[in-house]
């Protein structure tokens, strides 16, 4: 980005040109449609767009009368120049994105709340057994059994800027970790004593263009890994087994930062850096556009049977939902014919509650959302703010039900220790007595929230003894000693 | 052969329409391609708008339209070629002299000679399209007497053999690199997608493959280029310009203009044919959906059930397994209709069809695994035999795939074998206990007992047959092939017994070793120079044995996907219990093949990675089909115990798998 400077130097000068003649504007507006014309280039064309706007709207230019097709050919030009500045950061994503280092496109697209300091800075539950990964700062990734007293230590030359790890489904052994230039795929053999398992062990998948990775989704069946990076306007979509991938292109939107995989592994939601998500049919591969009107896509989850989809957008402060129905089975048409527009679900602005120890502020920007596999809690963490004591960083939680209508009801909070703030947040994806949250805190410590309730969707056969009743969690915190197990982080 | 497959109603009505099909794309995406090539070649920096205008009416001239009409023929003659030489089986060379019988090949030869024509034919129209100096093979020149005569433009003929060199390396290279497969894509995608993915890596690929070949011609040029010419002239009567600078020479290959007009004429080329063969696999991949059951009796063998149990043309079954893969996976309806009964009789027809050739597909894996596993374990390391039992694989395989394998050449490598083992008899026994008691002699193939089967005429007719049966009996040939003597040679192995204990011959060596030391030096020198070229060529390319051994093993992959998500939906769609009546042989026969493949890992070589080559038309996917094969079986056998959990304890199978299977339970494999 070396270029910037220039522009900005070249602007400038203009912009002194352009005030110093400013008493004769039609020498102004000449060398307003041609010498900027003459100048466009796809750097440049924005703040020249914003000059010109500027130019216009400024005051000094109503006091002079402008003859008619002077500002019939302005208004040409500018709705000309925002087209084609709407093109530029869908054709060249690396123009918009790659002014910031790939450390703080890391940080700005992940999952986790501040993840530049944050000591976890992936977590991952296996999807069949007790087991977790997580990722520290230090760019190592421990596993923890509880079944087993090894923590293997995961290292890597490659293992660099972790932003996300996932588990395979139906495996064992593969974890898959999501490094700044490269993805790991590691093969953690969880019978094996070793503490360090050598780097022999790990796979490693590279495409060219293809890094910084920010996310990365297993389909539910285990047989695919998609990755999405910012910087690449591809999803690569990996065997990995074979060690080859498939990137699926589409124009528009540049770079794709967020992927999350419908447990039902019928539909992935691919958020892009712009006001603009897909989601992609995974039969054939094909995928609706959903553009949104302020912000990027910056969390999704969907219901456990893959119909419906909550996402929420950057700078606005509710939830959206997207319902998906199937095509009828067997009728090889593969887009999913779904509703036309995404429906607000939940308004979470701003709100002070009165508690014992002062008014609380809630609400606001969310960082993430995620859903238990029953489908009965929603939890979500807010951004906060965290200049402002009195607006922390929470977890809200609420209970959902998606059959036989979508309803969506508040529950509680979970707040950490006093100084703490939640990061990071997963649901444990089979917990027999109803929901188990696993929450990441600012102080490296990972504790684990079980939401106890009888699930009305899913019959509980042979469940000897009723768990505690369910009740609300407004500092479940306190319940982590009845949980599994708990790990305390160094 | 032929015949056989034409009578296929599939290959006729289904491939047949489907390869005319992308030859149709072909030769409608030649226009552009054309027109681009002709602005790119005749462009010039110094005078754009008349270059422009010079392209247009050029275009539009008779001898551009005569040409256009030469490379839409030579497009249809690839297209069916790519028709007739397409497998989906790769043929992996397992050594040095196996790819050369493969070069050599005649099937081969006619390809490689119909390249060639086909390049001076489109070069030819290069030519034209280039226009200038190149467009005649003659000029009128004048001679040092003043008279006028036909002269040889060198600049046409250098053209029209750059075309033939192109067009008979990418033959070659087809062979090396296996451009004839036709590989699968486990991601789904429709044709234009997947075609407009894969356009820009044809075009690289063409770019670079252009390149190299034009730098190894301009060399073959430069020292064999006064043979065609002195040709040419011959024949045609032509005299040479001698006031003109000759091109084999290094001042005139140092012609920039030249180089480039060689290296977008041989880029053009490359890329229609590559386009062709890109759009060839798009439509021939492209899923093909059988129906599970049909109501009329003619239909009947249409259906899947049938279908998946042909052996006939292999793509047909490769579809089948990949319909039945998704519909498994993807469709509930057809999925009930394979779960459902046959209306007189309550018969599961559907179910025990599919099952039955899924099953014996994977069993047929596991023998061959564990006969491969037997043979390389009774000679200790894998190296000696594995050129002859991948031989018997492939030729396994060859008799399956029937007329698929066509042009593989292992009829020629059966007889050239035996000859040279032969041949080593003679000449190196002598020597072969005294300068290298056992070992190496196990190394070098000509001791394999694999090898020395071939000779048999029992192994050419059934291949298989002697590894299965008689692991014992092949345990003993090897001692008898090392420790024999002259006396030896001529006995019958099998006569003499096994146990023939090798150290009692040792003592009587020294003195043997000493005299032949002493006495035959040289012609030891000599045996082990020809050697070491022998070595070179017989000598097993690493992991060959692997990948020949998981050529065909999509088809298992789909069995297995197949299998596994069928019995994951029958714990809630299957109503009448069809599937659970077949869940103990599924799981003994999974658990079975799992156990052959960790074993077949555990040997050398069988897990190394292959150096992947992104830039080339060659699909390399043959090459990890083994782990892939892993993978999916380790998800497909989780896949069924996490759907059905402690139920599976309930399944009767053997001590053995139901450990292993506990192992799974537990996550712990």
């Amino acid at each position: 980005m070396q270029l910037y400077p220039v522009v900005t130097q070249i602007t400038a000068i203009w912009t002194n040109f352009l005030f110093h003649t400013f008493t004769t504007y039609s020498t102004i507006c000449t060398r307003d449609s041609n010498t900027v014309y003459c100048h466009i280039n796809l750097l440049s064309c924005s703040y020249i767009y914003q000059l010109m706007s500027f130019y216009i709207n400024s005051p000094l230019s109503c006091a002079v009368v402008v003859p008619k097709w002077l500002s019939v050919s302005s208004g040409c030009t500018l709705a000309l120049l925002r087209w084609f500045s709407s093109f530029h950061g869908s054709l060249f994503p690396h123009l918009t994105v790659s002014c910031m280092s790939s450390e703080d496109m890391l940080a700005e697209f992940s999952q986790v709340l501040n993840w530049s300091d944050c000591v976890v800075r992936a977590f991952a539950w296996h999807p069949h057994t007790d087991k977790f990964a997580v990722a520290l700062l230090d760019d190592s990734i421990k596993i923890y059994n509880p079944k087993s007293a090894t923590t293997p230590t995961l290292k890597h030359r490659l293992q660099r800027s972790v932003a996300a790890v996932q588990w395979k489904p139906l495996c064992a052994t593969a974890l898959a970790v999501a490094c700044q230039n490269c993805l790991l795929v590691w093969h953690v053999d969880p019978c094996s004593l070793s503490t360090r398992p050598s780097s022999g062990c790990a796979q490693v998948l590279s495409h060219p263009g293809h890094s910084p990775i920010t996310s990365i989704a297993w389909s539910p069946s285990g047989s695919l890994l998609v990755s999405a990076s910012p910087m690449d306007t591809a999803m690569m979509v990996w065997d990995v087994a074979s060690e080859s991938g498939v990137p699926l292109q589409r124009v528009g939107g540049g770079g794709v930062t967020f992927l999350s995989w419908s447990p039902d592994g019928s539909h992935v939601l691919a958020s892009t850096p712009s006001a603009l998500f897909r989601v992609w049919e995974t039969r054939m591969w094909t995928c609706e556009r959903w553009p949104c009107v302020k912000g990027r896509c910056q969390s999704g989850c969907w219901s456990p049977d893959g119909s419906r989809l909550l996402f929420t957008v950057q700078g606005e402060t509710v939830i959206y939902a997207l319902t998906f129905t199937d095509t009828p089975a067997g009728v090889p048409t593969c887009t999913s014919k779904g509703s036309q527009a995404a429906a607000v679900v939940a308004d979470l602005s701003e709100t002070t509650f009165n508690t014992p120890d002062g008014d609380i502020i809630v609400g606001g920007e969310i960082q993430s959302l995620a859903w238990d596999p029953t489908g009965e809690r929603l939890a979500v963490l807010l951004k906060g703010d965290p200049q402002a004591a009195d607006r922390p960083a929470i977890i809200a939680v609420f209970k959902t039900r998606t059959n036989p209508i979508f309803e969506l009801l508040p529950c509680g909070f979970v707040q950490g220790e006093p100084g703490t703030e939640p990061r990071l947040m997963q649901f444990h994806p089979n917990f027999q007595h109803g929901a188990l949250l696993t929450v990441c805190w600012s102080s490296g410590r990972i504790t684990h929230m079980p939401f106890y309730f009888l699930s009305a969707g899913v019959p509980h056969f042979g469940l000897s003894g009723s768990p505690s009743l369910p009740r609300p969690q407004e500092r479940p915190a306190d319940f982590a000693k009845q949980s599994l197990f708990t790990e305390l982080m160094s | 052969m032929l015949s056989a497959e034409q009578s296929c109603w599939f290959v006729r009505k289904v491939i047949f329409w489907r390869a005319v099909a992308s030859i149709a794309w072909a030769v409608l995406l030649l226009p552009p391609i054309t027109a681009v090539f002709v602005i790119i070649s005749r462009f010039s920096l110094l005078h754009p708008i008349q270059a422009v205008s010079e392209c247009l009416s050029f275009l539009t001239s008779a001898s551009a339209i005569f040409s256009f009409i030469l490379l839409c023929g030579v497009i249809i003659m690839v297209g069916f070629l790519n028709l007739e030489y397409y497998t989906v089986i790769p043929t992996i060379a397992c050594s040095k002299i196996a790819l050369l019988g493969q070069l050599l090949h005649p099937r081969q030869f006619v390809n490689s000679l119909g390249h060639c024509i086909m390049g001076i034919i489109v070069a030819w129209c290069c030519a034209i399209t280039v226009g200038g100096r190149y467009e005649t093979i003659a000029d009128p020149c004048a001679q040092g007497d003043g008279s006028p005569q036909m002269c040889l433009n060198e600049y046409h003929l250098i053209l029209l053999l750059a075309g033939a060199f192109v067009g008979f390396s990418h033959s070659l290279l087809g062979v090396i690199y296996n451009m004839n497969y036709v590989s699968f894509h486990t991601v789904q995608q429709y044709k234009y997608l997947r075609f407009k993915g894969s356009l820009s890596l044809v075009l690289k690929c063409s770019a670079t493959q252009a390149l190299y070949s034009v730098r190894n011609y301009i060399v073959v040029y430069f020292f064999l280029g006064y043979i065609p010419k002195a040709w040419i002239c011959k024949t045609l009567n032509l005299h040479l310009n001698s006031s003109v600078h000759p091109l084999d020479s290094i001042a005139g290959l140092l012609d920039l203009s030249l180089l480039y007009h060689l290296w977008i004429s041989a880029s053009f080329l490359l890329f229609t044919w590559h386009l062709t063969l890109l759009l060839f696999r798009v439509f021939v991949t492209e899923v093909y959906s059988f129906p599970v059951q049909s109501s009329f009796t003619e239909d009947a063998h249409q259906c899947l059930p049938t279908v998946l149990t042909d052996k006939q043309p292999m793509i047909l079954k490769f579809l089948a397994l990949l319909d039945l893969a998704l519909l498994s996976q993807h469709s509930p309806s057809r999925r009930s209709e394979v779960f459902s009964l046959s209306q007189p009789g309550g018969h599961p027809h559907n179910w025990n069809a599919i099952s039955k050739e899924c099953l014996s597909l994977l069993a047929d894996l596991t023998q061959r695994l564990i006969a491969y596993h037997d043979t390389v374990a009774t000679n200790g390391r894998a190296k000696s035999l594995s050129t002859g039992s991948e031989r018997k694989t492939s030729s396994e395989s060859s008799v399956t795939s029937g007329t698929e394998d066509l042009m593989s050449p292992r009829p020629t490598l059966l007889m050239k074998t035996p000859a040279s083992v032969f041949a080593r008899s003679i000449v190196g026994c002598p020597q072969s206990p005294l300068t290298a008691p056992f070992t190496p002699d196990l190394d070098s193939p000509f001791a394999s007992p694999a090898l020395r089967r071939l000779t048999a005429p029992m192994d050419q007719c059934s291949p298989w047959f002697g590894t299965v049966q008689s692991p014992h009996i092949m345990r003993r040939v090897p001692k008898l092939w090392s420790t024999s003597t002259d006396s030896q040679v001529n006995g019958s192995p099998l006569a003499s017994p096994a146990s023939v204990p090798s150290p009692k011959q040792e003592p009587s060596k020294p003195s043997l070793l000493a005299q032949f030391l002493q006495n035959r030096k040289e012609q030891v020198k000599n045996v082990l120079a020809k050697r070491v070229l022998i070595m070179y060529l017989f000598n097993k390319l690493p992991e060959a044995s692997s990948q020949a051994l998981f050529a065909d093993s999509q088809a298992h992959i789909w069995a297995l996907e197949g299998l596994s998500y069928l019995v994951q939906s029958s714990f809630s769609e299957d109503q009448f219990g069809v599937v659970q009546t077949a869940l103990p042989s599924i799981l003994s026969c999974m658990l079975g093949l799992q156990e052959a493949v960790d074993r077949h890992f555990k040997l050398p070589h069988a897990s190394s990675k292959p150096v992947r080559s992104a830039s080339s038309m060659g699909d390399s996917t043959h090459k990890t089909l083994r782990f892939a094969l892993r993978a999916t079986l380790k998800t497909s056998i989780y896949r069924i115990t996490t759907t059905f959990g402690n139920h599976l304890n309930a399944v009767k199978m053997s001590a053995e798998h139901r450990k292993r299977l506990q192992q799974f339970l537990e996550y712990k494999e």
